[in-house]
């Protein structure tokens, strides 16, 4: 079977998630974002693992949602202390360290 | 120069120490333990009793090397070379250099002479140094130098000489400046010790030389392998010994020291010229005749030297009125007179050490009579304000007198033997070379007798307030034993007694090939003696000599009262040189070097503070440099793959 639409939609999920974590500013949509390119990288994954007929591409998006589960319990910690501190969610603010 | 070569210089082949010879090394140990004992435990400590233990130790080395050298008398003449290692000091890979001593020939009169005149001198420090606050250390640096100069003949090769060799120069450099709250003092020691280092470059460049030619440095070995060594070699360790005979005996172009060294107390003065210091490069070219009896260029370089040297001491010691500075000048010119005996090769070695002895004797009592003199006038060193001393110092005087009749060479004192056998070795050599040692015997005639005359005749031109007495007994009794030696030194010659002593170690004299009989050249150097002698009662004696320097005076006395222009040699040809090339590498380190490493440093910091703008702290900025990185390597493996 082809994979080629399925792999159209991940490149999209992917580009999309791209956009958003670049341009959004504040940090809950820039980690959805971020969860979008993840997922959209799983899709073409499972898509090769499908074309190819092996589970390898299976296993490696399981290891992709198990770190992505992990990454979503620190990261919505961070988040949540930030905006307790500074009352913004925004992620241009959290700007000190620098130059 | 018609030097017939000799076939081969004798071996030296040592026997190992045994019996008496055991005590070999206790020479070297004694002195070299007063000294530190002195020195460790300070001048305050042992300010009681350092005069005695410096004295004490000197002594005791020179018993044991008259008992040694009455054992060494009664051997067998074969038998007459011992070797002793005292323990191995160096052993690196194939380099060996044991702290080895020889004890032969040679050394045995070095260490008579050095331990025999270094005691008298001991001695007459005691009374010359009484008022010095700083006596003990004073003796702890002459025992230094004692032992140092022990080292140098009779270490049993080149790197144990080398050792004694520095730690001459070490001694000599802190006994110079003994007075170091005096300006001159510090800078003639510091000028000593510089003017020494050129020489030793001469001293180490030999040394390694011989390591690379011969795979040892020690003596035995090097003479037992001379002859098969080529010439260019021989050629150049010649030349490299010489330059460091030249240093530490003051042979011109590395003369200028010794006339500053005057700085130091008087018995230094005569410890340098006499016993140590000034005679070890005539004991290296003596000792090192396997090298020169190869290379007749060498030898040649030698005698060239030693005659300049003997007429330009000869010169500046005409002309000088501090007292110890013309007694300098003569010590350089007496030096000359050796070092050119030495490079006439074994037609001279013997003589050169020979001159060497009596020279030790004679100039020991001049320097110490010398010192007794400025002791009466209150170290006053100006003959010009002397005069009429021989009724007040009255035992200096007369021994004094007689060391005067020994330099001069007068029968039958001590100096009359010597220097006689050297100007007839010399003419037997080369016309050229004889001239120059007659008309140095006709020189020092001429300065000797000026300051005999200046010091000890004529009306008292004496200082206000001076009060001329006569020495302590503890000065007066080393001055008549020294005078004893210089009217009796000469008795060494008898029956050719040096010459066939020595022979073992330089080979045996050739026959001397004179056209005349050598009684008429006696007859013509005394002469010429006479004639100096006449000249100075012309010219000083008769007239009243003026209490300050007469200022117009010719040309010739000018350059000898400027050192012959030595300094001003060094200073314009080497020195302002030196400078201004100092200067320019100051200049090249601070415009070429520092900016060059200033220039790397400070455009590091420019781009640094341009880079560092990338770090914005805005997180998207670097999601977007992260992007692009993986772009890029999208990019780089696409294209990769496709071509």
């Amino acid at each position: 079977m082809s994979g080629s639409p399925f792999l159209v939609l991940s490149a999209i999920l992917f580009t999309i998630g791209c956009v958003g974590v670049l341009t959004r500013r504040n940090a809950i949509v820039v980690f959805m974002c971020v969860e979008l390119m993840l997922n959209a990288s799983n899709l073409a994954l499972v898509t090769f693992a499908r074309v190819n007929g092996n589970l390898d591409g299976q296993v490696a998006a399981f290891f992709v949602m198990v770190v992505a589960a992990a990454e979503v319990v620190v990261g919505l910690a961070i988040i949540m202390t930030i905006f307790r501190t500074r009352r913004s969610a925004s992620v241009d603010d959290a700007s000190l360290l620098k130059y | 120069m018609s030097i017939p070569l000799a076939a081969s210089a004798p071996v030296i082949d040592p026997s190992p120490a045994s019996g008496v010879f055991n005590l070999l090394w206790v020479v070297i140990a004694l002195p070299a333990l007063g000294a530190a004992l002195i020195l460790l435990l300070g001048n305050r400590r042992t300010s009681g009793f350092a005069h005695l233990l410096g004295c004490a130790t000197v002594l005791g080395s020179f018993v044991i090397s008259l008992v040694l050298f009455v054992t060494l008398l009664g051997r067998d003449e074969s038998d007459r070379q011992v070797g002793q290692v005292v323990y191995n000091w160096v052993d690196a890979g194939s380099f060996h250099a044991p702290f080895g001593l020889l004890y032969d020939q040679l050394s045995a009169l070095f260490l008579l002479l050095i331990t025999g005149v270094g005691s008298l001198i001991h001695i007459y420090s005691v009374g010359y140094m009484e008022h010095d606050a700083r006596r003990a250390r004073f003796f702890g640096y002459l025992n230094l130098f004692v032992a140092a100069m022990l080292t140098l003949v009779l270490g049993d090769n080149y790197l144990v000489l080398f050792l004694g060799w520095e730690g001459v120069g070490l001694a000599s450099y802190l006994l110079i400046g003994f007075w170091q709250h005096k300006p001159s003092a510090a800078v003639a020691a510091k000028k000593a010790f510089v003017v020494n280092r050129v020489g030793d470059i001469g001293m180490a460049l030999g040394t390694m030389l011989f390591f690379a030619t011969f795979g040892t440095v020690s003596f035995a070995g090097i003479s037992a392998a001379a002859d098969r060594a080529d010439d260019l070699t021989m050629t150049f360790l010649g030349l490299l010994l010489l330059l460091a005979a030249c240093g530490k005996s003051a042979q011109v172009p590395l003369q200028s020291w010794l006339l500053d060294a005057m700085e130091g107390p008087t018995p230094v003065s005569a410890l340098i010229h006499a016993a140590t210091m000034v005679t070890a490069g005539v004991y290296l070219v003596v000792r090192s005749n396997f090298v020169f009896d190869h290379t007749e260029l060498a030898q040649t370089a030698v005698v060239v030297v030693g005659a300049v040297t003997l007429l330009w001491g000869a010169i500046i010691g005409c002309a000088k009125d501090d007292i110890k500075k013309a007694l300098a000048g003569s010590t350089m010119s007496q030096i000359g007179y050796m070092m050119l005996a030495a490079g006439l090769g074994p037609a001279g070695y013997a003589f050169a050490i020979f001159h060497l002895l009596t020279h030790g004797f004679f100039k020991a009592n001049l320097f110490l009579g010398a010192g007794s003199v400025m002791h009466a006038m209150d170290d006053d060193v100006d003959m010009r304000h002397y005069g009429a001393l021989s009724k007040a110092v009255p035992v200096t005087f007369l021994t004094f007198a007689i060391g005067y009749l020994a330099i001069i060479g007068i029968p039958p004192f001590a100096g009359f033997w010597s220097k006689d056998k050297i100007i007839e070795a010399a003419f037997g050599d080369n016309l050229v070379v004889g001239l120059a040692t007659l008309v140095g015997a006709g020189i020092t005639a001429f300065y000797m007798s000026r300051v005999m005359l200046m010091t000890y005749f004529g009306r008292k031109r004496w200082e206000e307030g001076v009060h001329p007495h006569e020495s302590p007994k503890v000065m007066t009794i080393p001055l008549m034993v020294l005078a004893a030696l210089s009217a009796l030194g000469g008795l060494l010659i008898f029956g050719d007694w040096i010459v066939d002593w020595l022979a073992p170690v330089v080979g045996p004299e050739p026959e001397l090939h004179l056209g005349v009989p050598t009684i008429v050249l006696t007859l013509v150097v005394l002469v010429v003696v006479l004639v100096g002698v006449a000249v100075a009662w012309l010219t000083v004696g008769r007239h009243e000599v003026p209490r300050t320097a007469p200022a117009k005076v010719s040309f010739a006395t000018r350059a000898a009262r400027a050192d012959l222009y030595g300094d001003a040699f060094n200073e314009g040809v080497l020195m302002r040189p030196g400078d201004r090339f100092v200067e320019g590498l100051v200049v090249f380190d601070d415009r070429g070097v520092d900016a060059f490493v200033d220039g790397t440093a400070s455009s590091f910091r420019g781009m640094s503070g341009t880079f560092r703008r990338l770090q914005t702290g805005y997180v998207r900025s670097y999601a977007l440099s992260l992007l692009g990185g993986a772009v890029l390597v999208v990019l780089a493996l696409l294209a990769v793959n496709i071509a």
